[in-house]
């Protein structure tokens, strides 16, 4: 966990060495968007820098959907200011358009046409696209070529919509729930091809309320609940946030004074659960912990070690869980 | 922020319009509904008519005409109005339903060039139900050609200009495919008849047949019929069309939505 996120940061920070694109990639300012009798989005801010991948986490009706919609300019906003690499969305729609390629919810394609002639007509709407052949195989979708998209599985329409969304070589690509329908492997893959793709220093912004996928994936986060950004940070950020960080129980080799390790910066807490102990602490709190008893002389037996997830964080952060009222149609 | 605000060609380049085009081709053969009420069924009738021997006979009551010459221009003008009323909001509300519209409308694809490509292909259509009408009356029925084929082509583009106007309308306010038929039927079957389908103007009481010269179709088929005779269609018909056309076109811009 920690290694993978130290090297995120280090990749993150060649991106921005190498970018030539200075300056945010988008910036969302005090959204605000209502439908008659409901606020979609309340306030919603944020900055995306370039060549990260950025996640919009939270339940169903938060207002994530609609945060991107007026980013891409399906959407008006009824005030708030949104920059796509310096481009209003609303003014600049055909240059936003250009930069940006988008995966939605609830859009389709032609049911009639066969899977390269969808691929080759949005290819032909951009000045550098991508190569067709690169992307069926990136997406697996080779032997399904010459399917009509009516006949697609679940899983195959919605990697067929995140390959139209990296056809025109965007330099922002913003994903909707790009994952849901997959089955575990897709996903995975899908993941993958992500990280390839922000590799070559696209920046991605990703819709989910997953959070496997935004911890998995994401440089940052930003949770959002009731149209409203909660907070903003690295995954590990603000799971250790959420309170304690980890948690480490072990069963200890001989009897031990609890100020051996209370005394340490790394620990905030400690139990004995008979013979087992708890101890509670942030991010270096197991090695700390071990080592300070090795030196000791003691051994920690049977470790168990639990981190807090950024679903820890969002009930600590809001009361409420990531996937409550997932009934509920999204808003 | 503006520092980094680069001119990009940001229009897509002129290939996806042809692209766009042929894309709708293959989806004109694969959902042959453009096809079967365009062009087929004015064919067939046309056939029909013609193998009835009467048809073939010059009648005093038609003005000396014979039913086939009378029928051709009719037949025409059902051909504009099947494709204006059926297949082209068929299309655009069906992609609207199903979200296609949406997704393209985040591409760099400029949303007018999707209702271009929508009528280029119905216009391609009612140009092949033209040729193929005129050419086998002419063939095998005996109808003369077009005498006045300058009148007869502005007739008919004219024709096409003012029923595409209210097709496009009809995709713009129709609320799903049900709707955008059940619009298209309310409007065809009254204003075919009033174009001569079941009873030629020629026949029609003098009241019934102003009426009908006000209507598009009945419009579109009177200068239809005075350019295959070899005059000018009248300037009167010509401008119902023509109005027809502009207030439509107007209506539709004003109310077309993409979702």
């Amino acid at each position: 966990m920690d290694r993978r996120a130290s090297t995120k940061e280090s990749r993150r920070a060649s991106h921005a060495k190498a970018g030539g694109e200075a300056g945010p990639a988008l910036v969302v300012e005090h959204l605000r968007k209502t439908y008659p009798g409901t606020v979609a989005v309340d306030d919603v801010s944020f900055t995306v820098e370039g060549g990260e991948i950025f996640g919009i986490l939270g339940p169903n009706g938060a207002g994530k959907t609609t945060t991107v919609e007026c980013a891409i300019g399906l959407q008006t906003p009824d005030s708030g200011t949104i920059r796509v690499m310096g481009f209003d969305p609303h003014v600049d729609r055909a240059q936003v358009h250009a930069i940006v390629g988008a995966q939605l919810q609830a859009s389709a394609l032609h049911p009639k046409l066969r899977v390269v002639e969808i691929l080759d007509l949005y290819r032909s709407f951009y000045r550098d696209p991508a190569d067709v052949g690169e992307l069926l195989d990136a997406l697996g979708l080779r032997e399904k070529r010459s399917a009509f998209y009516k006949s697609l599985s679940g899983g195959q329409k919605q990697r067929l919509s995140l390959a139209l969304a990296l056809v025109g070589r965007p330099k922002i690509a913003i994903l909707d729930e790009m994952t849901t329908g997959l089955d575990p492997q897709a996903r995975r893959d899908t993941w993958e091809l992500i990280e390839g793709v922000r590799d070559r220093g696209v920046t991605v912004v990703l819709v989910t309320h997953y959070m496997d996928e935004a911890e998995r994936l994401c440089d940052r986060v930003a949770l959002i609940d009731r149209g409203r950004v909660v907070a903003i940070d690295s995954p590990a950020a603000l799971a250790e946030r959420a309170g304690g960080g980890k948690r480490v129980r072990f069963v200890p080799s001989a009897p031990f004074d609890d100020r051996l390790l209370t005394g340490l910066p790394e620990v905030t807490g400690l139990e004995r659960l008979g013979r087992r102990v708890l101890v509670k602490g942030t991010r270096d709190l197991v090695s700390a912990v071990i080592l300070t008893l090795a030196t000791a002389g003691v051994t920690a037996n049977e470790v168990d070690v639990q981190s807090a997830t950024l679903e820890d964080a969002f009930v600590k952060l809001t009361g409420r869980h990531l996937h409550e009222g997932d009934e509920v149609a999204a808003g | 922020m503006s520092a980094h605000r680069e001119v990009l060609p940001a229009a897509p380049p002129r290939t996806a319009f042809g692209k766009l085009v042929a894309c709708e081709t293959r989806l004109a053969w694969r959902e042959p509904i453009g096809l079967v009420f365009g062009l087929a069924i004015p064919v067939v009738l046309l056939v029909i008519f013609g193998a009835i021997p009467s048809a073939r006979v010059h009648q005093a009551e038609l003005g000396g005409l014979t039913v086939v010459a009378v029928y051709a221009p009719i037949l025409i003008a059902f051909c504009i109005g099947m494709l204006a009323f059926f297949s082209l909001p068929r299309a655009l509300v069906t992609y609207r339903e199903l979200g296609i519209l949406r997704r393209l409308s985040t591409t760099p694809l400029p949303p007018s060039w999707v209702l271009a490509a929508q009528l280029v292909i119905n216009f391609v259509l009612a140009a092949w139900a033209l040729v193929i009408l005129v050419v086998v009356g002419a063939a095998a029925f005996g109808a003369a050609a077009p005498k006045s084929p300058a009148g007869f082509a502005l007739a008919f583009l004219l024709s096409v200009a003012a029923l595409y106007a209210m097709g496009l309308w009809v995709a713009a306010v129709a609320r799903g495919v049900t709707a955008a038929n059940a619009m298209g039927s309310a409007l065809f079957f009254p204003l075919m008849f009033f174009a001569g389908l079941w009873y030629p103007q020629e026949l029609m009481p003098a009241a019934l047949r102003h009426i009908g010269q006000l209507t598009p179709l009945g419009a579109s088929v009177q200068a239809l019929q005075s350019a295959s005779q070899g005059a000018f269609p009248p300037i009167g018909s010509l401008l119902v069309l023509a109005a027809y056309g502009v207030v439509f076109a107007l209506l539709a811009v004003r109310s077309f939505r993409w979702e």
